[in-house]
């Protein structure tokens, strides 16, 4: 199990939270202007690197509230968690 | 089939030859999808200068990994399609390979734990029979008849109300399966290269042309990848994207027992599936981890929530003793279906996006993959599966229909 670091409450377990995946999509500023393939990329593409990745979390069973974590996929250890709204923190490990 | 007895000796099943200089097809990733579809080059379409590479050893990864469970009871027609082309040719497998699987129809029952999930099922049943598939809505007392180890109470918090049947449905021994295939495709002039990585690309404008690989760079006319977990990797180095999460999948056994289990059994609601393997391990998974994940590995609390779910409908488990459990990384699409077709890239082809349900479309996709790669074109079976569909909205949305969260 993870020990997830919230940002508003502490570390807490991972059954606590609930993943939603990637970080930092933003919705399209002009959805109007967007092609079939634009839209593709935004609904259903996502990264899905073997290393660092910057993703969602949301402590459900605690404050309720959304933050971003950076939390390497192939050792699922996290190095950073961050408010949503915050920049993605620079890396400090190899990466991926 | 009566005289069972245990396989030759695997090395002496497939030649280990050295990766040559060139090949007309190279196929990355020597799992189920991997050798099947190289096995059916050679048989249907003659295409034998073929190379199949595998980064570990010969179906290590998610082959190795698996529950084993083997049915067609998918709700739409695209799926029943190629699940039960799949399924008619697991029934003929072992007479052509000429080799002992442990191919097993012994039933598969998918439970229903609530109102909707009762009609949900029923719906199932009904698509299932206008496609051809054998169907049939199952009552408590037909699910203790069946399997008599369940508890059909109706005390406890998700009591069962009935399942799903597909009688034609079972099992078979994934390594025996994984075996079979490479015997014969490595006899058709296949070779089989393990502990060969892929680490990039050649490419010759927007057409492949070969393979970087940990043992030097090999030329291919096409390239097909068939790696499962680990395609957003490739797709990478190639050069495109495709809609993909990696996430880790647990799967475990118990210790040996006496034959107890006699058919298969899922359920969606409470979230365990549970056969008995021929040796007399219960073999049981569940969901997948939420996060996405390489590491082969996953959360125990995922392994707490089936076994609490394996409990209460099997009250005798509760004195087992888990064996071993593992991981395998499986790849999920948005709506639950494979993609298999002609990648952006020239020459290059995919197959993944099987999520937690791969094993049983090992002799379907590997059909309809060599298809596909032989004549540059999807076949029947594979045609609504390819990338395209995500931009022109044609999802086949099977999360209800694929039995395991994911």
């Amino acid at each position: 199990m993870l020990i997830i670091e919230c940002p508003f409450c502490g570390p807490r377990n991972e059954t606590e939270f609930h993943y939603g995946g990637q970080a930092h999509v933003a919705y399209p500023e002009d959805p109007y202007a967007l092609s079939d393939k634009e839209w593709a990329e935004y609904l259903f593409y996502r990264e899905n690197p073997k290393g660092e990745y910057a993703e969602r979390w949301s402590h459900s069973a605690g404050c309720r509230k959304w933050f971003n974590a950076i939390r390497d996929t192939r050792t699922y250890e996290i190095s950073a968690t961050y408010k949503a709204g915050e920049s993605r923190p620079t890396s400090t490990s190899a990466g991926a | 089939m009566d005289q069972r007895h245990l396989p030759e000796h695997p090395d002496f099943l497939w030649s280990n030859p050295e990766p040559k200089k060139s090949y007309d097809v190279i196929i990355i990733g020597g799992g189920g999808h991997g050798i099947a579809t190289a096995y059916y080059l050679a048989k249907n379409h003659g295409i034998t200068n073929v190379a199949v590479l595998e980064k570990g050893w010969l179906a290590g990864g998610n082959m190795a990994r698996n529950t084993t469970i083997i049915r067609s009871n998918y709700l739409w027609d695209e799926s029943a399609a190629i699940y039960e082309h799949s399924l008619k040719l697991w029934e003929g497998l072992e007479e052509e390979l000429g080799y002992n699987m442990f191919f097993s129809q012994r039933g598969v029952m998918n439970l229903a734990h609530t109102l909707q999930d009762v009609r949900e099922s029923v719906r199932r049943v009904e698509a299932n029979r206008l496609n051809g598939i054998d169907a049939e809505w199952i009552d408590p007392k037909q699910v203790k008849e069946l399997c008599p180890i369940i508890n059909i109470n109706d005390d406890i918090r998700y009591p069962v109300m009935g399942g799903t049947y597909q009688p034609r449905a079972g099992i078979a021994k994934h390594d025996w399966v994984a075996w079979g295939y490479a015997r014969r495709a490595s006899e058709l002039g296949v070779d089989l290269i393990q502990n060969c990585e892929v680490t990039g690309f050649v490419k010759d404008g927007n057409k492949i042309t070969g393979v970087k690989t940990t043992r030097g760079t090999i030329n291919a006319g096409k390239v097909a990848l068939a790696a499962a977990g680990h395609t957003s990797v490739l797709a990478d180095m190639a050069g495109f994207r495709v809609p993909i999460q990696s996430h880790p999948l647990q799967a475990l056994v118990s210790e040996l027992h006496e034959i107890i289990h006699p058919t298969v059994v899922m359920s969606n609601h409470v979230h365990v599936y549970v056969s008995q393997a021929h040796k007399g391990e219960l073999v049981m998974g569940a969901g997948v981890d939420t996060f996405n994940g390489y590491g082969q590995r996953g959360s125990f609390h995922v392994i707490e929530h089936q076994m609490s779910a394996a409990v209460e409908l099997f009250p005798a488990f509760a004195r087992a003793h888990l064996l071993r459990t593992w991981g395998g990384i499986v790849d999920v699409t948005m709506d639950a279906s494979p993609i298999m077709g002609k990648t952006p890239v020239d020459n290059m082809y995919i197959n993944c996006g099987w999520g937690t349900g791969g094993f049983k479309g090992v002799p379907g996709a590997g059909w309809a993959y060599a298809h596909t790669i032989a004549n540059d074109s999807a076949h029947e079976t594979n045609s609504a599966f390819g990338l395209e569909r995500f931009e022109t909205g044609a999802l086949i949305d099977e999360h209800g229909a694929a039995a395991v969260a994911h």
